[in-house]
């Protein structure tokens, strides 16, 4: 239960550096914090407290495996949104340094030229 | 049903971008070439797959709930056919638009990964695969929103990512709740397990959060922030396809497939995703009166107008449901027309400033002609494509008694009617300025796609009713059809 109040922490830390730093690359960090809680939460849904890691060796029982073994869904799907949030981070990076070619500066308060 | 064109209508553009992108660096015309063959070839899928009966495609031979499948029903036929015809009139525009950027084949690998993505979302049935093909598309669409690298593009393109991404987290975690409650993510094993469980206020919650990721998507009010920056500052094909596909191909049928398939439909879901229909279509109006930026008040028009198909799907009758995607797919073919001619525009005169053009029907012709078609139709003029589906809406509206609702969509039709005017008086007629007397009409390839998408305006405004029987009424019924979505996927 703690552990979930913890993951929501990290992502009110994500939110409010995403929200109140002006500079680019604090904004990006937040945003990966953000990411980060959202793939640990995906994986707290599958866990079992002092379960087994889903590796099915050749003794095991199988009925006795499913009963403690914490559950490999998840971890798979973590896996895919970890890969599509290491795509959004590099395109991140990318923009930061692009702006900072075009505006001169990092500052997001000065990149508004966009308006009304 | 094992029918291979499923598979075919996400891979076949995934390999070809790779393909474009690793020959690019050889020979640097390969993406006009093969780019809009690809998109040929995909809308000869799409339109063949209408006759097709429903069924699912087992990916890799793995039957659900073990694999992931690929479903072919009503609503997935028409939102196919609605994509594909959008991107390829838009690669067809884009052979000679983009003849003034640089980069050429990474565009159309952008492209066409966008168009991957969007076919993926379309046809599956995994909820996680839905949000991977999402993600697919969506940075896709954020790459290519900055492509032109100046200081606007890069600034719209950086706020509509960091909104985007923070729209696909909410709905990884509304996805990982239902994983929770049900155990599966395929949608229609989560759809069964949900159809037994009754209230469940960490469901309410899932859809709660599936409403923000899509709605944002889709650019509802109050979501709609980057919209107005993104729309205008793409590339114009991108930006026909952004304001004519993407926001509902991700957004609006995302939106309705997990919460009418999977979730069900609670009301109280409905009536917010009607109020906000509302907010938008009123919002979305109003912004755009006051703007002198062609190109930003299409994108203002694009909220309300996204609006007006919220507003159906929020009603839950077929008549509204239907409507909607009436609405859909007109909205698709006019704002697909109306970007790619202010595209063709700002081209021919070098501006996107309302108040800098005038009288261009005398030297644009047949760009005027289309900008005239996609302004009546959008606007509701009888018998163009647009009338229909306003009218059906308002009709639904007042049949489902949601008085006040249709009185808003009364008026901002007025509205609307009142910015197109706007738009028709500012750049087609009136006096011609000087600088602009010696401007030519755009090239061949370009006017191709504003003729052919005028012409799909035109004729599927006056042969309505064969369009309704045929597209629309299966799919609203398809969409109502809860235990039919899950029998055909699982039980049988």
């Amino acid at each position: 239960m703690i552990v979930y109040i913890l993951n929501v922490i990290i992502m009110a830390l994500g939110l409010y550096c995403l929200i109140a730093k002006r500079h680019i690359i604090k904004k990006i960090i937040g945003m990966v914090l953000i990411e980060y809680s959202m793939n640990l939460f995906l994986i707290l849904i599958g866990y079992r407290i002092n379960g087994l890691a889903p590796i099915l060796l050749p003794e095991m029982n199988r009925v006795q495996f499913s009963q403690y073994g914490v559950d490999p869904l998840p971890q798979a799907l973590v896996l895919t949104s970890i890969v599509i949030g290491l795509g959004t981070l590099a395109l991140m990076a990318a923009y930061a340094m692009k702006l900072y070619e075009k505006y001169r500066t990092f500052d997001m308060s000065e990149i508004r030229r966009l308006r009304g | 049903m094992q029918n291979v064109m499923l598979p075919l209508s996400v891979g076949l553009p995934l390999l070809v971008s790779v393909v474009i992108l690793l020959i690019g660096k050889f020979w640097k015309s390969i993406g006009k070439l093969f780019a809009p063959i690809c998109g040929l070839v995909v809308l000869v899928f799409a339109i063949s797959l209408i006759d097709a009966s429903d069924g699912i495609y087992w990916m890799g031979g793995w039957p659900p709930p073990f694999g992931i499948v690929l479903v072919l029903d009503s609503l997935s036929k028409l939102i196919l056919l609605t994509v594909n015809v959008v991107a390829f009139f838009a690669l067809l525009y884009s052979v000679s638009y983009m003849k003034h950027y640089t980069a050429q084949p990474k565009f159309y690998a952008l492209f066409l990964l966008m168009l991957a993505g969007m076919n993926g979302v379309v046809l599956t049935g995994d909820l996680f695969n839905l949000f991977v093909f999402l993600e697919v598309a969506s940075i896709a669409s954020y790459a290519l929103v900055g492509f032109g690298v100046e200081h606007e593009e890069l600034e719209a393109g950086f706020k509509y990512l960091i909104l985007g991404s923070i729209a696909s987290g909410m709905i990884l975690v509304g996805i990982a709740i239902i994983y929770n409650l049900t155990g599966t993510v395929n949608m229609a094993d989560a759809a069964r397990f949900i159809v037994n469980m009754g209230t469940n206020r960490a469901l309410l919650f899932a859809t709660g959060l599936f409403l923000f990721g899509f709605s944002l998507k889709a650019g509802l009010v109050p979501f709609h922030a980057w919209l107005p920056d993104a729309h205008p500052s793409a590339p114009a094909p991108v930006s026909a396809m952004l304001s004519g596909v993407l926001i509902k191909a991700l957004g609006v049928y995302a939106m309705i497939r997990v919460i009418y398939s999977v979730v069900g439909a609670p009301q109280m879901m409905l009536e917010m995703i009607l109020w906000l229909g509302v907010a938008s279509a009123l919002i979305g109006g109003l912004m755009s009166l006051g703007q002198n930026d062609l190109k930003r008040m299409l994108a203002f028009s694009s909220i309300s107008q996204v609006g007006y198909i919220a507003m159906g799907i929020g009603i839950g009758t077929p008549l509204g449901i239907a409507a909607a995607l009436f609405h859909l797919f007109n909205h698709a073919t006019f704002k697909g027309l109306l970007f790619l001619s202010a595209g063709s525009i700002e081209q021919s005169t070098g501006t996107r400033d309302l108040r800098q053009m005038g009288g261009l029907m005398k030297k644009l012709p047949v760009t005027s002609l289309s900008t005239l078609v996609g302004s009546l139709s959008i606007s509701g003029i009888p018998p163009l494509n647009g009338f229909w589906s306003k009218l059906l809406i308002i009709i639904a509206l007042i049949q489902a008694k949601a008085i006040v609702p249709a009185v808003f969509a009364i008026v901002v039709s007025f509205i609307t009617l009142a910015y197109y005017a706007k738009l028709q008086r500012f750049t087609l007629f009136g006096p011609l300025p000087d600088m602009y007397r010696k401007m030519k009409e755009s090239p061949f390839l370009m006017l191709v796609s504003l003729i052919a998408l005028s012409v799909i305006c035109i004729v599927v405004g006056l042969f309505y009713p064969y369009f309704m029987d045929s597209l629309f009424n299966p799919a609203a019924r398809a969409i109502m059809d809860q235990t039919g979505y899950i029998s055909m996927i699982i039980g049988g």
